[in-house]
């Protein structure tokens, strides 16, 4: 094939101006910073990481985020999907006004929710206080980080799932029903297995940022070692003892999990493109 | 946040508001219906509302002078300085990022576009602790430019460069996000169309592609400055806590309240909460001017 | 202004959009490139634009090598499939933003800018909505709108890419009178795509049909509608009747039974061929006891219009059922007192014939 005597030349311009900016403004801002933190572990030696990242306490704080994460993106799923269902399905008074502020978490600061929910579930605030007269802990108690956990991942869950029920073609329901499908019949094999995707979506969405999460938490936590202490807190607790050997070993495990929960994310997000028939 | 970061983006995609309720297909029964909307209702005002309202009855619980007291003392002023500082690098940064990434993203094809697209979500799926510990490993005292910065007098972890720097980092993928879907919507015609007439390359950006990105690019802004001026993870990391020189406001409201000035905190954290309504306002102005453009669109193509 | 174009390669990844592609566009002519989608008459359109490069071949405008030249400096008018209009500006200055994006140096003054548009949009019959945006138009005006922005910039050639693609019947065969007007008052060289068989009959003074990125058949409507050069224009334009067979010495062999042709060129006798006949050259014989012709059956009977549609089935010897049409006016169907399950001989009065096998049969 014979080759071109002249440059070829693209007929929008700007491509290698605007690529190499966006490849160079990641690299500094993002890219060589996140590889700092594997570049010290691996410095640090296995066997330092090892130890860093076994300790007891580390090791519950690890179970405690991920444990509350799961629990907490769980129970997002099931009310996520019922706040999402009653937004796009039914028309009730304030209906707008909810659809807005279901993205509050998304908006409103972290310490700001933080210390808000530590009001309400401190033994002395309106829901501890009540909590308490049956002898129930709510804050500075696991079931605190979960509350603060629910608060910052519900927007997650809602916001996935409400497009695409949206999207849902009225006419899969209509033609359900015309060959004697029952209401939950037709939720249960038609809209749901359609809806699955983007609710796993969300699911998983809400557990990465509930993972990462610190804002929010530490407030109501009351961070006490072994018991409420979330994966984050400790990376800032070994940095405050400049133990920085420490916080990159865990900070490097929780990247790793951000890595394949973004992986995960994104071929579920493929996925729900593809079920509900709009190219991704 | 990546979800609803493309909203915008999908709402050209929506088809027309139906009515569920009127077509005996998709109608639930009356107990049904207001069970659901029952129980969703009271999970979100349970966790939503209640926290919101308690920002505000415990920030005027001691009454208005306390509360106007708080507001105006140094440490919290400078405080609100230093947040808008943040905001103010991070902003004009990640627009004229999100602007390149989406017309490279959006209007070329090249190989590892979707993993481009992947990078650019990275900051959202990275702990905010992890944001702040970075620039700790490359500025700090022990970092791979410590010693550099400490002999050339020059601070940048625990001062507020490092604060800066961290702000950037946690809102870089806001902008592009909300671009990419919608530019990519929009396809390239109008750019060559403009182009086949003459325009040079900014005239094309800027009188073609730029109108019918606007509502897109405000609504990014928005999202990108509430984050900016609320994040905590990240700054507290880099911060020191020096106050009145490296407290953002999120950071004062967490030395008040472990200091007990409970009343103090919630008034910083009302203003804060004012800005977060302030925010879904705009969010929801836009989304309906946003859905109005795409209604017109579809009854464009309907003719 | 002439547009050549020499050998011109196009590749997208594993697909050939164009296959060494060479034509040659005289001035003032109105050209209409047809062909089925995916044929790349398309890519043909945006590479002589410049808005997609060729792999390799050359574009000339007006005895000039262009293939170099930015799409911008091209002088090249271009409407969009679907327009393109800038929804965000006024109808208005849609038509003037080619004129307001010149250098200042060559940019007109503001007042002769208003002049411009103004006779621009009294051209197209448009100039009462200059106001209006484009989402307040209907799809024909819209087209008209995209035309006069393309001519503003006074290009050299037009090109317009499925310029009624978008529109409903109606408006199509009104825009297609317009546009037919309109070069005839402008005289500008044009080049429009369409995979349309009326619309470029009907529009242009010459037709390129093309197919898989090949061109096959140049010429006046009339030529490529009489004189097909191959099978593929045979089978593309209009309904055809299609025979496979042996050659065999002035007549064709299909099965047992022969049919005459005229074959221009001589074919050896036994080859394999394959033959057309439009459904108005083949005639109907009830006398089944002449051996010349292909027997068939009918299997449907339309008698309305000017001329009657008559459908049949033919069953060869490996029994595969063949469709036919025949066109015969109305006297002649009431002579033959046809009716449904009728056997009856189908005689050509024309038939072309190709040796096979032709690489593109498929169609």
């Amino acid at each position: 094939m014979a080759t071109l005597a002249h440059k070829p030349f693209r007929v929008l311009p700007g491509f290698r101006l605007t690529l190499g900016y966006t490849l160079l403004y990641l690299s500094l801002l993002v890219l060589i910073p996140l590889s700092a933190v594997f570049i010290k572990t691996a410095s640090g030696g296995w066997e330092h990481f090892w130890n860093s990242i076994s300790s007891p306490r580390v090791l519950a704080s690890f179970g405690l985020s991920f444990g509350a994460s799961l629990a907490a993106a769980a129970i997002n799923s099931v009310f996520g999907l019922l706040l999402a269902w009653s937004l796009v399905r039914y028309r009730f008074p304030g209906r707008k006004l909810v659809d807005s502020l279901v993205d509050l978490p998304f908006a409103l600061p972290t310490a700001v929710a933080g210390i808000a929910l530590t009001a309400i579930y401190a033994p002395k605030g309106w829901i501890g206080s009540l909590a308490a007269s049956h002898d129930i802990r709510i804050a500075f108690t696991p079931w605190g980080v979960l509350i603060a956990l629910i608060f910052i991942g519900l927007p997650f869950v809602v916001r996935t799932v409400q497009p695409v029920l949206e999207d849902l073609e009225v006419e899969l329901e209509e033609a359900a029903a015309s060959l004697g499908a029952a209401r939950w019949q037709i939720f249960r094999h038609v809209i749901f297995p359609t809806l699955l995707p983007a609710l796993l979506t969300g699911f998983a969405l809400a557990f990465a940022r509930a993972v990462g999460e610190y804002g929010s938490v530490i407030f109501i936590a009351g961070n006490i070692p072994l018991v409420s202490e979330i994966a984050p807190l400790m990376i800032v607790t070994k940095l405050e003892q400049f133990d920085y050997a420490g916080a990159t070993s865990i900070a490097a495990v929780m990247l790793v999990v951000s890595f394949v929960l973004l992986l995960i994310i994104n071929s579920l997000q493929a996925w729900s493109a593809r079920r509900i028939g709009r190219s991704a | 946040m990546a979800a609803t970061a493309s909203a915008l983006g999908q709402l050209a995609a929506l088809p027309a508001p139906r009515h569920y309720e009127d077509n005996p297909a998709t109608r639930d029964r009356a107990w049904v219906k207001w069970g659901v909307i029952g129980v969703s209702l009271a999970f979100f005002a349970g966790f939503l509302l209640l926290p919101l309202a308690t920002v505000f009855i415990e920030a005027l619980r001691r009454g208005w002078s306390v509360y106007l007291a708080a507001i105006v003392e140094p440490d919290a002023l400078a405080a609100v300085r230093l947040t808008v500082l943040a905001a103010a690098v991070a902003l004009p940064l990640n627009l004229v990022f999100g602007v390149a990434a989406a017309w490279a993203v959006a209007k070329f094809e090249f190989r590892g576009k979707q993993f481009l697209i992947s990078l650019i979500d990275l900051p959202f799926s990275v702990s905010p602790v992890v944001a702040g510990l970075v620039y700790v490993l490359i500025f700090g005292a022990q970092g791979w430019f410590g010693t550099w910065f400490i002999d050339n007098d020059l601070k940048v972890v625990f001062a507020v460069p490092g604060i800066v720097l961290a702000t950037v980092f946690v809102t870089v993928p806001f902008i592009a996000r909300e671009l990419i879907p919608l530019m990519q919507a929009q396809g390239k015609e109008e750019e060559e169309a403009a182009i086949v007439l003459g325009a040079s390359g900014w005239q094309t950006f800027r009188h073609v592609t730029l109108p019918n990105i606007r509502w897109g690019l405000l609504y990014g802004v928005v999202l990108c400055n509430a984050r900016a001026m609320g994040e905590f993870g990240a700054v507290s990391v880099v911060s020191g806590h020096i106050r009145g020189l490296t407290n953002t406001m999120p950071l004062q409201i967490e030395i008040l309240y472990n200091e007990y000035q409970f009343a103090a905190a919630f008034a910083v954290a009302s203003l804060l909460a004012l800005l977060a309504l302030l925010t879904l306002v705009l969010k929801t102005f836009i989304e309906w001017r946003a859905a109005l453009a795409a209604r017109e669109q579809r009854e464009e193509e309907a003719q | 202004m002439s547009i050549e174009v020499h050998h011109i390669r196009k590749q997208f990844g594993s697909f050939t959009a164009l296959d060494d592609v060479s034509l040659d566009f005289p001035s003032g002519e109105l050209v209409a490139l047809l062909g089925p989608s995916g044929c790349g008459k398309t890519t043909l359109l945006r590479i002589i634009a410049g808005l997609e490069q060729a792999d390799s071949g050359r574009v000339i405008l007006e005895g000039s090598d262009a293939s170099a030249t930015h799409v911008r400096e091209r002088q090249v008018g271009f409407v969009f499939q679907h327009y393109a209009l800038f929804r965000h500006m006024s109808v208005f200055d849609n038509v003037a933003f080619g004129l307001r994006v010149k250098p200042r140096a060559e940019r007109p003054s503001e007042d002769a800018i208003r002049r411009k548009v103004t006779d621009l949009l009294k051209l197209v019959q448009l100039d009462w909505l200059a106001d209006r945006f484009p989402s307040q138009l209907s799809g024909g005006q819209r087209q008209r709108i995209a035309l006069a922005r393309a001519l503003a910039v006074e290009p050299r050639v037009l090109l317009l890419d499925e310029p009624f693609g978008a529109l409903d019947a109606k408006v199509r065969k009104e825009l297609r009178r317009w546009l037919r007007k309109l070069h005839d008052e402008l005289h500008i060289t044009s080049i429009f795509v369409t995979h349309d068989q009326e619309e470029a009959l009907e529009v242009a003074d010459r037709v390129v049909v093309m197919n898989r990125g090949q061109v096959e058949q140049i010429g006046s409507p009339e030529a490529v509608w009489h004189a097909p050069a191959t099978p593929f224009v045979y089978s593309f334009l209009g309904s055809v009747n299609r025979f496979h067979g042996h050659a065999d010495a002035g007549a064709l062999q299909i099965d047992a039974q022969r049919i005459a042709h005229d074959a221009d060129e001589p074919l050896a006798a036994g080859a394999e061929v394959i033959a057309f006949a439009r459904p108005h050259e083949l005639d109907i014989d009830t006398d089944l006891s002449v051996l010349e012709g292909l027997r068939a059956r009918v299997t449907r009977i339309q008698a309305f219009g000017l001329t009657a549609r008559i459908e049949l089935e033919r069953n060869d010897l490996e029994d595969t059922v063949h469709h036919h049409e025949v066109e015969l006016p109305l006297d002649r169907l009431v002579a033959l007192q046809l009716s449904v399950g009728r056997e009856v001989r189908l005689t050509p009065s024309r038939l072309k014939v190709f040796a096979e096998p032709a690489a593109n049969l498929a169609a």
